[in-house]
């Protein structure tokens, strides 16, 4: 792991976030984050309600931008990019998971994980239809394949989802709550799912999750109080 | 998914198809609003045309004149007028100088239909103890009838004519009770008369026309009205009626004549064309309009339905470029379909129109015009409308911040 640390996926140094600046209500929410997340890493991150997550999360997915501090992916540095080349960054080398599926209801189940590959390079080809139908039967959906996304399970979908999130090959997987709209046992084999892709793949995963079992069961759990760090970091 | 398309495409025609209902009330609410404007302009091309038809195949479209007589005020020095009131000079029946030239030169002039060299004037019919005012026109049939096409107007014989022919409107054969080579007397009021045989009855769609007009030839009136070798008038047929006035301008300027055209003496008949077609514009730009706002409503709930899945789209690496054109496309589709069926429902409009509106005689009440294109243009347009209504919702939708959708 200490290899893949010198080789940072993420590196975050100083990131502060505000929110209403130059007003009088002001409030800054992250404050001063330092983060490294290597190659392979999977990785939880916990912390109450408010106390960043989600910011923190928006910003390393290049949704957002710190107010101050850098934030580099694979060694590039986010800060002077605008936002057509963080956009396509964005596509290359993350992956999102979230709470809700978001899966396109106007597509199949397949063409849902062929999206990334098809905004990316613009037509559909079989070579992007047949990597799409190998993760999804990487997920067990193989028979689900041509089914709309809307009439799939919640399980499934969530699976779809985290088939989507990898059809670009992003280096990072950003996973904000992936289980928690599901029962036990789905959340279970999503969990599982992700697990077994980071081993099978090398590819990076943060969590975010307030379920402190699933964050035991990551390699390192980074938790954010108030917005600060206050444990997982890198030694 | 369609491998010739581009993913553009792709995601609109699913977003639109996954909204069928939706879609389909949008495109069907274009397509009223194309059918109403095609059927509404092919109404008015064909009202119009008819009108213009009757009307500009019954009289000239330009006229020459002489010029007028004007009374010169009496001087008895020079700058110095004797008579304060000069009274305006009764214009009586000449011929224009050097008609001949004057012929020649607007024949040669573009977009110059037909000239037709006229000698007209006031005259009696009689027939027994009956008599009618008419005027009397003096004509070159060749010439002549290819600016009024009388051959079209023609109800019984024919339009040839010789010296001794007159031809006769339907009201003025009623009221004499004349008939095919029947005799009929005219007289000028120069005192002169000569006995014609009826050779042809027309019907130029007006009554008082009808009363009023008889044709003979060129040579048979000029001594009748006192005209020998002279002409009271060049009556001239343009490829564009809308030329007339320029036209008219220029034989003047190049003359020195009286020029008239059919816009200037028909100027009322002109102003209520021209409000009747600007009305027709304003409704169909309304229906236009309408139909737009329709197309960028129905997109605007769209975008606000889909924000989510655009906010997912964001972050997946799609451009707000590809974004904004998903949304463009969507307009154009929408615009696009809507107007095909419209413009097949306009059609069929048409259709029921000319199989109902008949006249007791079963013949079409006036013949509607359908260009094809106005379907072409109608499309065009309609598609573009559509294109243009989706911009607000599509920047709308391609603004949206990612990170705002997701959580909503």
């Amino acid at each position: 792991m200490a290899d893949a640390i010198a080789v940072p996926v993420l590196a975050l140094k100083g990131v502060r976030k505000s929110y209403g600046i130059g007003t009088p209500v002001e409030t800054e929410v992250l404050h001063g984050i330092d983060l490294r997340l290597g190659r392979g890493e999977f990785c939880a991150l916990i912390g109450p309600s408010g106390s960043g997550k989600s910011t923190l999360l928006n910003i390393i997915g290049l949704l957002d931008r710190p107010t101050s501090g850098t934030l580099e992916i694979e060694g590039t540095t986010t800060g002077d990019l605008d936002d057509a080349a963080l956009t396509r960054l964005r596509g290359r080398s993350i992956g999102f998971v979230f709470q809700y599926h978001y899966l396109i209801t106007a597509f199949s189940a397949v063409e849902n994980v062929m999206m990334p590959l098809l905004v990316e390079r613009g037509r559909p080809d079989d070579v992007m239809r047949g990597k799409a139908e190998a993760l999804l039967a990487r997920v067990g959906l193989e028979r689900w394949k041509d089914s709309r996304a809307s009439h799939l399970s919640g399980g499934q979908q969530q699976r779809v989802a985290v088939a989507r999130a990898l059809a670009a090959d992003p280096v990072l997987v950003l996973a904000d709550e992936p289980t928690g709209n599901l029962d036990t046992k789905s959340a279970e084999g999503v969990f599982e799912l992700m697990r077994d892709v980071n081993r099978e793949r090398g590819t990076t995963f943060l969590l975010v999750t307030h379920n402190m079992a699933l964050a035991r069961s990551c390699d390192r759990t980074i938790e954010l109080v108030d917005g600060r760090v206050v444990a997982g970091q890198p030694a | 998914m369609n491998r010739l398309l581009p993913f553009e495409w792709i995601a609109a025609v699913r977003f639109l198809h996954e909204g069928r209902v939706q879609s389909a009330l949008i495109v069907s609410g274009v397509a009223i609003g194309v059918s109403v404007i095609v059927f509404m302009s092919a109404l008015l091309s064909g009202v119009q045309g008819n009108v213009i038809r009757r009307t500009l195949t019954a009289q000239a479209h330009v006229v020459v004149l002489p010029r007028e007589e004007l009374a010169r005020p009496l001087r008895d020095e020079p700058g110095r007028t004797a008579i304060a009131t000069v009274q305006r000079q009764a214009q009586r029946l000449r011929s224009i100088d050097q008609w001949q030239t004057v012929v020649e030169q607007t024949r040669a002039m573009p977009g110059v239909l037909a000239v037709s060299p006229v000698a007209a004037g006031p005259a009696y019919a009689i027939r027994g103890n009956a008599n009618k005012q008419v005027t009397l026109y003096g004509v070159d049939p060749a010439h002549h009838f290819r600016i009024v096409l009388l051959d079209d107007k023609i109800v019984a014989g024919g339009t040839a004519l010789t010296g001794g022919d007159i031809l006769v409107g339907t009201e003025l054969a009623t009221d004499l009770g004349l008939a095919l080579g029947d005799k009929l007397r005219i007289a000028t009021t120069g005192g002169l008369a000569a006995t014609l045989r009826v050779v042809g009855i027309f019907d130029l769609g007006n009554k008082g026309a009808n009363q009023r007009t008889t044709y003979v030839a060129l040579r048979t009136a000029q001594p009748l009205l006192g005209l020998t070798g002279g002409v009271s008038n060049i009556d001239i047929a343009l490829a564009d009626i809308y030329a007339a006035e320029t036209v008219a301008r220029s034989i003047a300027a190049r003359t020195g004549l009286e020029v008239d055209s059919w816009i200037k003496t028909n100027a009322q008949f002109f102003t209520a064309m021209n409000a009747q077609t600007l009305s027709s514009m304003i409704i169909r730009l309304s229906v236009a309009l309408s139909v737009a706002f329709g197309i960028a409503s129905v997109l605007v709930v769209s975008v606000v339905q889909r924000s989510k899945e655009i906010g997912i789209l964001r972050a997946m690496g799609t451009s707000r470029g590809q974004i904004l054109r998903v949304f463009l496309i969507q307009g154009g589709i929408v615009g696009l379909s809507g107007s095909v069926l419209g413009a097949a429902m306009g059609a069929g409009f048409v259709g029921l129109w000319r199989a109902t509106a008949l006249n007791p005689d079963g013949t079409p009440l006036f013949p509607l015009s359908v260009d094809p294109w106005l379907f072409l243009a109608a499309t065009v347009i309609a598609t573009l409308s559509g294109v243009v209504a989706a911009i607000t919702p599509a920047l709308r939708a391609a603004r949206l911040d990612p990170v705002v959708a997701i959580r909503g």
